[in-house]
């Protein structure tokens, strides 16, 4: 069952499935919702079946799959995953059937038929599979750049009414960022054919590379642009908030809840292994770019009057609460990272698709046009409240777990920055319950009043209820996704030279019970 | 001491969390097929907890060390942090568990006559529960880690009871304000947890507090007092009082159960739970009876001044709660006479607020005491009741508050130095007006002519509310007496907090001590009655004041401090962010952007169509090229 | 009777050529003047081909030839059909290939 190559039929199935939905005959919309959910369900399927197949204790890279594919350059199409690419894979599996019942009643804009649409979300899945699973860099660059073509299309044809402005703006910023990272793909490539005497791509090889400390900076770098801008960090954030706003809902979560999660994978997974060095030395820097992301993406959050673009502020500050963790260097501030990227996939998403779900009631994304939903529709009020709870991680929900892990590794190594960070704690219940007291809370009026504002339906509830049982599930029981990340991040910090099991300060032999 | 492995009973003390919460998930997931019995089911769960809690505390008394811990299973473990979730069940915890229980039924009995008329009455009862669960997990869990999520647990259940009546937009704001105000007290707790671990590797009480002696005494010091700015955050000391008198806009229930009785003493139990941190580290003591005796001063005054009866008492519980920090800050001989005041102050501060739920309950929802009066007759039942608690909080000879406080102001005395006696005279000082606003808040209540507003008819509640005053009535006379006297509450407590100390000498005797306590405490009833009980009562309060008591009507400006320094700025930064973020940040991007569209529009204007211009621009390009291959080979 | 004449003399008629390419309005007229730049240059091969004592130059002459004719055959479809529809030959008509 181990042989089974897992990775690759998660990328063939959707991708395949995807072909399947666009060759069907025109209007055919009801079969390629039918066909988009089974084909996701699938890949949800064999994402656990792989859970399953992966063993904790066994070697970083595993359900392994190589192929040659250009051998002059040494490119090899080598898919392999660790715990941390795992539960990425995880996330997506459940996120994309997910999507695909939040947008079944979607009318694409000026009527255009919405198969087209299915098929760009289940090509986006092979495609974000792929980036996750990739073990050579130059797979990983394709699969990073490929990435960029649905999504342009689910925001540039299916989107609001600025999505041509919005889909340019994150297409070109997006490969921008790549073009940079390409220069440095190709660096790694010319330092290992210097170095091993022929060059390669794979992963495993360019870890052991020493590279000299000029060089690796500026392959850093090319790396860090791209993902920096992926992820986003500020300063480079600016195209979030524009694409999350014109996206679909459904195009939305995918963007804030894993698109984006490839730049903080991209720092965990390439940047630190492969440039240790680089890595302590831009480590303050990029830690302060992650701080100010947390205060400025706050205070930005509180200043919106669009509900979209206030999900992706909050987004912005947890990137750098993620960003944080990874640059702390310790294992638990790491493994938080991992977390906190799977966890703000899930609870983003509710709130995203909460979101989504007024606005297709009030038909406005302005927050100033909705008050008192919590009479007309208690259950859509509970879960947009549960969605933001999350959001600014409450005990028991599963951001706590990976925020608290975050902050409390982080501290050790960098008491400052934390410190500061925590003050995005209080910030983020001010921006969350301040939007849920405008929406929800006080007498209704605005587009409430006006229109029928029904509770949610059955296909709604089928949405969120799963969602809110992994975020209560995840919150109260986090230890199963906690042991597949451990060992893959205690790898990593053995790669940067870290000690796995974090600093170890004078006392703790006698303190620790 | 390591708590030892639980056996029998006490193996499933987290039932006692388990059982309200299981009711929290059944009342909010069933939606309105159990509005019927729903708050029937609330009572169920919280008595079943109670009754467990009896039990258990019987069985632990039973046991030698008086110290037990419950693993359940493996919260969080990574790297070199492992956090188990489990229970540590002793003698204050299971204090508390007591206290939050049974309180916790009375108020549930409460509740089901006072939200009889709500539509939504099993939401709150939902509430309740989760609130139930969420307190009897701060206090029994066995690790920093767990009470924190205990903490932020009965943060989210006051945030939803204050809110209850959501659409009245003065509840949503203050529910906003407590939750945030709490944050930025669980922002310390937090940081403190942080420091813990990075000192120590762990979270749990056994871990830390046994190792505090490793500890460098500034690092101690920082701990105790970052768990101070937590445990001020729940308990709304100085400076983050001002949360709780908003928070009275939840139902009343709700502030007889969380902020009076419960939630809001959670700073007392943080600070008495981490009494070797305290022990270790003299400075965080200092600073903790300094904000008590602060906050002592700044809720009394307050008091003295409101006309809305919730919130004269909210003011109240604030001044109490100082009492028990200048309590606890005082180290070893104050843990118990804390602890003791907070039990007693559960009765009657919950009895109190009760009782001014049944007098609204009878004046159509008025909370104003202008608009009160002449009530003792009409409502005998609430009257008698109240009064009870109403002496037994001024601490009149023999009743609960009568033992409780005194132990503390003896405490503070017994502090010695110059620190003493002032610590001792701002307790006495608080006693004094404590005595001088709930006696202004029994005469413009219950006696005097009527002021009631047109078409009020007050009536006697209900048995159902009832019942539970006169229950907390019975407490409120007799509990401290218990406690201090008849079943030391020290001696109980001696496994956590150590064997009391005989006081060597007390600087003050302590008949002197009672002796003055009383004769202040008559002298301020005595001055309420000469300003109020004499004297006609205008339905509005009068506008032309004295500076001292306009500055006690805004309760010594902290709004407005907070408005000034936090709001405000905080509002000008939040719009100049925004215009830095869309016309700076992405104004570059996007200027970038229009730079280069614009640009190649204006490098295309030079393709004019005219054929010939092309031909000149080959011709060019081709004598240059020539000319570039001459200058080459001849050069 | 030096190669200088003849080289002289095609440069002459090449800047005619350019010249009127550059100046000229009619279409017909900025034509041939292609024609005349496209017969310097033959001049240019033949003659060096003659000087060198090699056929090649004239074997391209010949190929610039065809490939004149060609173009003329196209150039003045264009042309016809430029005339027919804006009724005019004016090269200053037809700049519709811009931005």
């Amino acid at each position: 069952m181990s042989d089974f190559p897992w990775l690759l039929a998660m990328i063939a199935v959707p991708a395949v499935g995807g072909a399947a939905v666009a060759a069907l005959p025109r209007g055919r919309d009801a079969a390629a919702k039918q066909v988009a959910l089974a084909v996701s369900g699938l890949v949800l399927l064999l994402a656990v079946l792989a859970t399953v197949a992966f063993d904790t204790g066994g070697e970083r890279f595993q359900l392994t799959t190589s192929v040659s594919w250009i051998p002059a350059f040494g490119v090899d199409f080598a898919l392999g995953v660790d715990g941390i690419a795992l539960v990425m894979l995880l996330l997506i599996g459940v996120l994309v059937p997910v999507v695909v019942i939040a947008s079944w009643a979607d009318t694409g804009p000026e009527g255009r038929s919405m198969k087209a649409y299915f098929a760009w979300l289940l090509v986006l899945e092979a495609m974000m599979v792929g980036v996750f699973a990739a073990t050579d860099v130059f797979l990983f660059y394709v699969f990073f750049e490929a990435m960029l073509v649905p999504m342009y299309f689910i925001i540039g044809s299916f989107g609001g009414p600025r999505r041509q402005f919005a889909a340019t703006k994150f297409f070109l910023y997006s490969l921008l960022g790549g073009l940079v990272m390409l220069a440095s793909v190709i660096g790694l490539y010319v330092v290992s054919n210097t170095e091993l005497g022929e060059g390669t791509f794979a992963f495993d090889a360019l870890r052991q590379l020493d590279i000299d400390p000029g060089v690796q900076k500026l392959l850093f770098l090319g790396f860090f642009v791209a993902f920096a801008i992926k992820a986003p960090l500020v300063p480079f954030h600016t195209w979030l908030p524009d694409s999350g706003a014109q996206a679909p809902i459904g195009g939305g979560v995918l963007l804030v809840g894993v698109l984006d999660k490839v730049g903080t994978f991209g720092f965990i997974r390439y940047c630190l292994p492969l440039f240790p060095d680089a890595s302590r030395t831009f480590a303050p820097w990029i830690l302060g770019l992650a701080v100010a992301g947390i205060i400025y993406g706050a205070i930005l959050a509180m200043g919106q009057t669009d509900l979209k673009r206030f999900v992706t502020y909050t987004s912005i500050a947890h990137f750098g609460f993620i960003a944080l963790g990874i640059f702390a260097f310790t294992a638990e501030g790491g493994t938080g990272a991992v977390l906190y990227m799977v966890n703000h996939g899930i609870s983003t998403g509710i709130l995203f698709l909460a979101v989504g779900m007024l606005i297709s009631r009030g038909g406005s994304a302005r927050i100033s046009d909705y008050g008192g939903v919590a009479k007309k529709a208690p259950v859509l009020a509970g879960v947009f409240l549960v969605a933001g709870l999350a959001s600014l991680a409450l005990p028991g929900t599963n951001s706590f777990v990976s925020e608290f892990l975050v902050l409390l590794g982080s501290f050790p190594t960098r008491p400052v920055f934390t410190v500061v960070a925590t003050v995005g704690i209080v910030l983020a219940a001010l921006y969350v319950l301040l939007v849920v007291q405008r929406t929800m809370h006080g007498p209704s009026r605005g587009v409430v009043v006006d229109k029928p504002f029904p509770d949610l339906r059955r296909r709604e509830l089928a949405v969120v209820v799963p969602l809110i049982a992994l975020i209560i599930g995840l919150g109260v029981y986090p230890q199963p996704l906690l042991a597949l990340i451990d060992p893959a991040v205690a790898a990593t910090m053995t790669d940067i030279g870290s000690d796995p099991a974090g600093t170890t300060p004078a006392t703790a032999e006698q303190g620790a019970n | 001491m390591d708590p030892v492995p639980a056996t029998g009973l006490l193996a499933v003390s987290w039932l006692l969390i388990a059982l309200p919460l299981a009711g929290a998930a059944v009342l909010l997931l069933g939606g309105r097929r159990t509005d019927r019995w729903g708050h029937l089911l609330g009572i169920a769960t919280v008595t079943a907890s109670f009754v467990l809690a009896v039990l258990c505390t019987v069985e632990l008394a039973g046991t030698s060390g008086r110290s037990v811990g419950v693993d359940l299973f493996t919260f969080i473990s990574t790297g070199r942090l492992d956090v188990s979730a489990g229970l540590l069940v002793d003698p204050l915890s299971m204090t508390f568990a007591l206290l939050i229980t049974g309180v916790g039924a009375l108020i549930h009995v409460y509740s089901v006559g006072y939200m009889a008329h709500d539509p939504a009455r099993r939401r709150f009862f939902a509430y309740l529960n989760l609130f139930v669960a969420a307190m009897l997990l701060l206090v029994l869990g066995n690790s920093f880690v767990a009470l924190y999520v205990g903490w932020e647990g009965v943060g989210l259940a006051s945030y939803l009871l204050i809110a209850f009546w959501y659409t009245r937009p003065a509840a949503a704001t203050a529910a906003k304000k407590a939750f945030i105000m709490n944050r930025v007290g669980d922002v310390g707790l937090a940081l403190a947890i942080f420091l813990m671990f990075t000192q120590l590797g762990t979270t749990s009480y056994a871990g830390v507090l046994g190792s505090v002696g490793l500890l460098a005494g500034g690092t101690v010091t920082a701990i105790g007092l970052l768990l101070l700015l937590g445990a001020c955050g729940k308990s709304g000391q100085f400076p983050l009082q001002a949360w709780l008198p908003d928070a009275m806009e939840g139902p009343t229930p709700v502030s007889a159960l969380i902020h009076a009785a419960t939630m809001v003493t959670a700073g007392v139990y943080l600070i008495a739970r981490s009494a070797p941190i305290f022990d270790a580290a003299p400075v965080a003591q200092t600073v903790v009876v300094v904000i008590g005796a602060i906050t002592i001063m700044i809720g009394a005054i307050a008091g003295c001044a409101y006309d809305d009866i919730k919130k004269v008492l909210a003011w109240s519980t604030v001044s109490q709660i100082g009492y028990m920090f200048l309590a606890v800050g005082l180290g070893p001989i104050g843990y118990a006479a804390g602890i003791a005041h907070l039990l007693t102050h559960g009765f009657f501060k919950a009895g109190l607020f009760l009782g001014a739920g049944s007098v609204m309950h009878g004046m159509g929802d008025q909370t104003d005491m202008r608009r009160f009066g002449g009530l003792a007759t009409k409502m005998k039942t609430t009257f008698v009741t109240f009064g009870l608690g109403y002496l037994a909080l001024i601490g009149f000879p023999f009743l609960s508050g009568y033992w409780t406080k005194d132990a503390i102001i003896e405490a503070a005395f017994d502090r010695g130095g110059v620190s003493g006696y002032l610590l001792g005279g701002v307790a006495v000082l608080g006693a004094g007006l404590t005595a001088f606003y709930m006696t202004r808040l029994m005469l413009l209540t219950f006696f005097g002519k009527p002021r009631w507003e047109d078409g009020v008819h007050p009536h006697e509640s209900p048995a159902v509310m009832t019942l539970p005053m006169v229950v907390l009535a019975v407490g409120s006379v007799a509990a401290g007496f218990v406690l201090v006297q008849l079943a030391p509450l020290a001696d109980w407590l001696a496994p956590v907090f150590g064997e009391p100390e005989e006081a060597a000498a007390p600087a003050i005797p302590p008949l002197v001590v009672s002796v003055l306590v009383t004769v202040v405490v008559a002298l301020g009833a005595l001055t309420a009655w000469v300003f109020v009980g004499r004297r006609e009562v205008p339905t509005t309060a009068p506008a032309r004041v004295s500076l001292p008591v306009r500055a006690a009507r805004n309760a010594l400006y902290a709004d407005r401090v907070n408005e000034a320094v936090f709001m405000r700025p905080g509002m000008w930064l939040t719009r100049a962010l925004l215009w830095v973020d869309d016309r700076g940040v992405d104004g570059v991007v996007n200027g970038i952007g229009t730079g280069l569209g614009g640009s190649s529009s204006r490098l295309g204007r030079a393709q004019t169509g005219f054929v010939r211009s092309y031909a000149l621009g080959m011709l060019g390009g081709a004598v240059l090229v020539a000319g570039a291959l001459l200058a080459v080979t001849a050069g | 009777m030096t190669l200088t004449n003849y080289l002289v003399l095609a440069a002459i008629l090449f800047t005619i050529g350019a010249v009127g390419v550059l100046v000229r309005r009619n279409a017909i007229v900025v034509f041939m003047c292609i024609e005349l730049m496209l017969n310097s240059v033959n001049l240019t091969l033949v003659t060096f081909a003659r000087a060198n004592g090699s056929v090649d130059g004239q074997v391209i002459a010949f190929f610039v030839m065809v490939v004149a004719a060609a173009e003329v055959v196209i150039g003045l479809a264009i042309i016809m059909s430029i005339y027919r529809t804006r009724r005019s030959a004016s090269v200053d008509d037809a700049n519709l290939l811009k931005y």
